[in-house]
């Protein structure tokens, strides 16, 4: 399908859904505030005001723009296209993340909520939010579950400096998903006065709309930058998914661009045929969780299936309903890389380049390298670094062996 | 005319007001369900609200949430809960069953498949969580089609569109949220809840049961006074939960808890 502008407004459409996906499946208590979040996200989003606030902090909070950075030793090595490097990981707290906690803690001050919840997986979305609430003096809850505290005890830590109370989640897999089932049980409860920042492009309707729309600022300036160093539009755009906000952030201002191929590289964990994976756009099917409906990992009763990955962030079963839309129209690839290829991916970048990218990333990484390789030196692919590797030190050293 | 709207016109005639208990289908186990559901009618229920486990139950507290826990170590599956109401319907065809879970195990059923087995094997009505009628276009039709009553939530922040709206798409009765918050939370404020359902009377002739917030005969008792009818879940389960070793005794203790409210909403003198 040839995508043009004038389709892309219709999605998602007035009650949220990309073709069969999103939507807004949730129990009625909240229905009222996304309603309410809905109309006043669409008020500011052309609001003078509230742009010029949210294009400030990105440029003298976070250091926006972030470069695009051509990895020429890399590019040497894999013999094949160029790849070039977008620089998330340079942002302020190391991730893309803020790009979206900026955007929704403003969203939250304009609407008057004085307290903010959040859920995080490998915690680059909890540190953002406390971050960001630091800032502006709002009192912050990060629901983690109690598998990533324990495996992301750096970032926990991080959370507590910055004054944020973390809620380590016992139910369920104790995982990402079970922190999103807390946040919002949390926001059950307290739904007059606090503002839940989901960090990824699922959730309810407006949430993957407006996370989409306060990501997109990394694909409109790789757009730019592309032109301007490179030449030309790029040929390819990569990027991991767990969620998606990374990817969809990267792809949606090229949706348009034809020419630009576009692959989504989920986490394949020991391997899809294992079963031990977080690949439901590769090997799931469509169903309802968190308020949308898109692809997921579950059984065939319908319950949502445990998932598997190395890197905390990418351990979700489910993906962001406009990737699923992706999916079917066959606008974008969705492909996996094991557990072992990403840990490739990150050593060679760090060893090549310099550059430590967060496990996550390095799925991302991984993938572009096998796909470069295939390509013409004339061709450009771009990878969308969304996150640095510090916060996985610890599980890279555990690998290898080392305590520290 | 449906068992549910039957079961609540008759009720009404008589002054009464409805005992609606909700129970975990398959917990503590399987095998169970069925007999729990028989304890629950001579004690005194007039509706089964019976709950289908789910993985992720996001509008639950700790209590039902382990609930669910405890029905799928065992595995059981929708189609599984569909055949504990079939065997239910052998020995009792008057007490209407209304199936409670989430979308998304009806949609890997199928919703076709669903609503032909749940309506084969005498369920009289289907509450799903986390469907808003907005999103109900697909699967609606096909409860209405086969005289399956749709049971929609009303929230304290429902606004008076909506309830209408909601009320539309909605047989049997609705369902009041008494407080924000999820299952077995909070606590519930009788003045508020009573002038909050008098108001949805003003604009739905549907019945309205409340639920949440309903721990004992005298809550059971308030909130009766003022609604059509009362759901009480958290208390039944945690009942369960704490007698789940001795099946014997796991009967008596859901006897003694729902048998008082029972007297407590038939000593009402509305």
């Amino acid at each position: 399908m040839k995508l043009t502008e004038e389709m892309l407004s219709g999605f998602p459409d007035a009650r949220g859904h990309f073709g069969a996906y999103g939507g807004r499946f949730v129990s009625e208590t909240l229905f009222d505030s996304l309603m309410t979040l809905e109309k006043e996200y669409k008020r500011l989003k052309n609001d003078p005001d509230f742009q010029a606030e949210f294009d400030k902090d990105l440029a003298h909070y976070v250091g926006r723009p972030s470069p695009l950075y051509f990895a020429e030793r890399l590019s040497r090595e894999t013999g094949g296209a160029q790849i070039w490097l977008k620089r998330e990981d340079l942002n302020h707290t190391g991730a893309h993340k803020v790009n979206n906690t900026i955007g929704q803690a403003l969203l939250a001050s304009f609407l008057g909520k004085k307290r903010v919840i959040a859920e995080t997986g490998a915690g680059q979305h909890g540190v953002a939010t406390a971050t960001v609430c630091a800032r502006l003096g709002l009192e912050c809850h990060v629901f983690m579950g109690a598998e990533d505290v324990q495996r992301q005890s750096l970032n926990v830590y991080r959370m507590k400096l910055l004054g944020a109370t973390v809620h380590s989640v016992q139910s369920g897999t104790k995982t990402l998903k079970d922190a999103m089932n807390d946040a919002m049980r949390d926001w059950v409860a307290n739904v007059d006065d606090t503002f839940y920042i989901i960090g990824t492009v699922a959730g309810p309707h407006p949430y993957p709309l407006l996370v989409r729309d306060f990501q997109s600022v990394i694909g409109r300036e790789t757009r730019e930058q592309c032109l301007a160093q490179a030449r030309k539009l790029p040929d390819a755009l990569v990027a991991c998914v767990g969620g998606g906000s990374n990817a969809i952030g990267m792809f949606y201002p090229f949706l348009t661009d034809e020419s630009v191929q576009m692959y989504g590289v989920e986490a394949g964990g020991l391997g899809i045929e294992t079963g031990k994976h977080a690949a439901p756009l590769s090997a799931g099917r469509p169903g309802v969780l968190h308020g949308n409906r898109t692809y997921l990992m579950e059984d065939e009763n319908g319950q949502i299936a445990g998932t598997h990955s190395v890197s905390a962030g990418l351990d979700y079963p489910g993906v962001g309903p406009e990737h699923s839309w992706l999916k079917d129209i066959g606008r974008a690839n969705y492909v996996s890389v094991t557990d072992d290829e990403a840990m490739e991916g990150f050593r060679k970048l760090t060893r090549v380049e310099g550059i430590m990218p967060a496990l996550e990333t390095a799925h991302a990484v991984a993938y572009a390298i096998k796909l470069a390789a295939t390509m013409e030196k004339d061709q450009v692919v771009v990878i969308n670094v969304s996150g640095r590797g510090d916060k996985d030190i610890q599980t890279v050293a555990k690998l290898d062996g080392i305590e520290m | 005319m449906s068992r549910i709207e039957g079961v609540l016109k008759s009720l009404k005639s008589q002054g009464r007001k409805a005992l609606i208990p909700y129970i975990t289908a398959g917990d503590p186990h399987p095998d169970q369900t069925v007999e729990l559901m028989h304890t629950l009618v001579k004690a005194g229920a007039d509706i089964i609200e019976l709950g289908v486990p789910f993985s992720d139950p996001m509008a639950d507290g700790p209590v039902i949430q382990q609930a669910c826990e405890r029905s799928l170590v065992h595995g059981t599956s929708l189609r599984q809960v569909i055949g504990m109401v079939k065997t239910f319907r052998e020995t009792d065809d008057q007490t209407p069953i209304v199936l409670m879970g989430y979308l998304n195990p009806m949609e890997a059923m199928g919703y076709e498949l669903f609503a032909n087995s749940a309506k084969e094997a005498g369920v009289d009505g289907i509450l799903t969580v986390d469907l808003p009628p907005e999103e109900a276009d697909e699967v609606a039709p096909l409860f209405t089609e086969r005289n399956l009553d749709a049971i929609f939530l009303l929230a304290p922040t429902t606004t008076d569109d909506r309830i209408r709206a909601i009320s539309e798409h909605s047989s049997g009765y609705v369902y009041y949220v008494s407080f924000k918050g999820v299952t077995g939370s909070g606590t519930i404020d009788i003045d508020e809840v009573a002038s909050k359902v008098a108001h949805i009377h003003e604009l739905t002739a549907l019945p309205v049961g409340v639920g949440f917030g309903i721990r004992d005969a005298e809550t059971a008792a308030a909130v009766g006074r003022v609604s059509d009818g009362v759901i009480v879940g958290s208390v039944l389960v945690d009942t369960i939960a704490r007698n789940q070793a001795d099946p014997v005794q796991l009967n008596k203790a859901l006897t003694d808890l729902l048998h008082p409210m029972r007297e407590a909403l038939d000593n009402l003198t509305v």
